[in-house]
């Protein structure tokens, strides 16, 4: 058990507040530019269509990227994340003109001494999107 | 087909990478991070990626990138990187299978300031056949 401050305590089995992400084009140029992935399937329509895919999709790294964000708020700032690991188990889908949801939520699975292990979830339109979604973090 | 050979090799990238205050604070305002002071976690698959892409579309072992998945990440996280480090990238081709005619690469990077290891990360990658 760990004591967090105020009246909040965690122990293994605690459930974090849940947290919605929104995800358009926009959000996936700027990501696009920001890590330097310019695959079209994340850009470009006719593209994406072409290899099979059933719109645009996001790349699965801005799905982790924005997971992470929701596990570095959790822990105290990015400096608390020691590991992170997820499977890209489905695509977000993002259509033109749409905003479509990110929500991501954890529970707690391991304390030891000052590390934590969260056991994440994310999904997008109800379908999980990121599989064995794991983080280590200190607080 | 990837050259088989390619497994078990560790490339070093030839160039050293400084990681500036502005790519931190492009990737963090994407997340919605304010804190810019340290990069967010999967800040190092802008380094680690461009990096893989140079080893493995190298002729001599003969990925496509243009039908590439990325199947899973693992990032080990020693400290946070900040601007000004100097990363010298080393990638690790570990294992190689082929299943339902696609195949799947298991790569390694690690990132190094000086000789400090930052970062580890492992990418599983898939050309799709």
């Amino acid at each position: 058990m760990v004591d967090i401050g105020g009246a909040r305590v965690i122990e293994v089995g605690t459930i974090l507040p849940v947290k919605v992400f929104y995800l358009d084009r926009a959000l996936l140029k700027a990501y696009a530019d920001a890590s330097g992935d310019q695959n079209p399937i994340h850009q470009n329509e006719e593209f994406a269509l072409s290899v099979g895919l059933p719109n645009v999709i996001a790349h699965g790294m801005l799905t982790m990227a924005l997971t992470g964000k929701y596990v570095s708020d959790w822990a105290g700032g990015s400096s608390a994340v020691k590991e992170f690991s997820a499977r890209f188990v489905k695509p977000v889908i993002v259509p033109a003109n749409e905003k479509v949801d990110l929500t991501v939520s954890a529970t707690v699975v391991e304390i030891d001494g000052g590390r934590i292990k969260l056991d994440l979830s994310a999904t997008s339109a109800g379908i999980k999107v990121l599989g064995m979604a794991k983080a280590v973090v200190t607080r | 087909m990837i050259n088989p050979d390619s497994v078990g090799r560790t490339f070093t990238g030839a160039d050293l990478v400084t990681v500036t205050q502005s790519e931190i604070d492009n990737f963090a305002a994407v997340i919605g991070e304010n804190d810019t002071r340290v990069a967010p976690p999967t800040f190092s698959i802008r380094i680690s990626l461009s990096q893989y892409e140079n080893i493995l579309t190298q002729p001599e072992i003969g990925v496509d990138w243009t039908r590439l998945v990325h199947g899973d990440q693992k990032f080990e996280i020693f400290r946070p990187i900040i601007a000004g480090d100097i990363l010298r990238c080393s990638a690790t081709i570990e294992t190689l299978r082929v299943a339902a005619g696609n195949e799947i690469i298991s790569v390694r990077s690690d990132l190094h300031n000086g000789p400090e290891l930052v970062v580890s990360s492992w990418s599983t990658l898939v050309v799709r056949g």
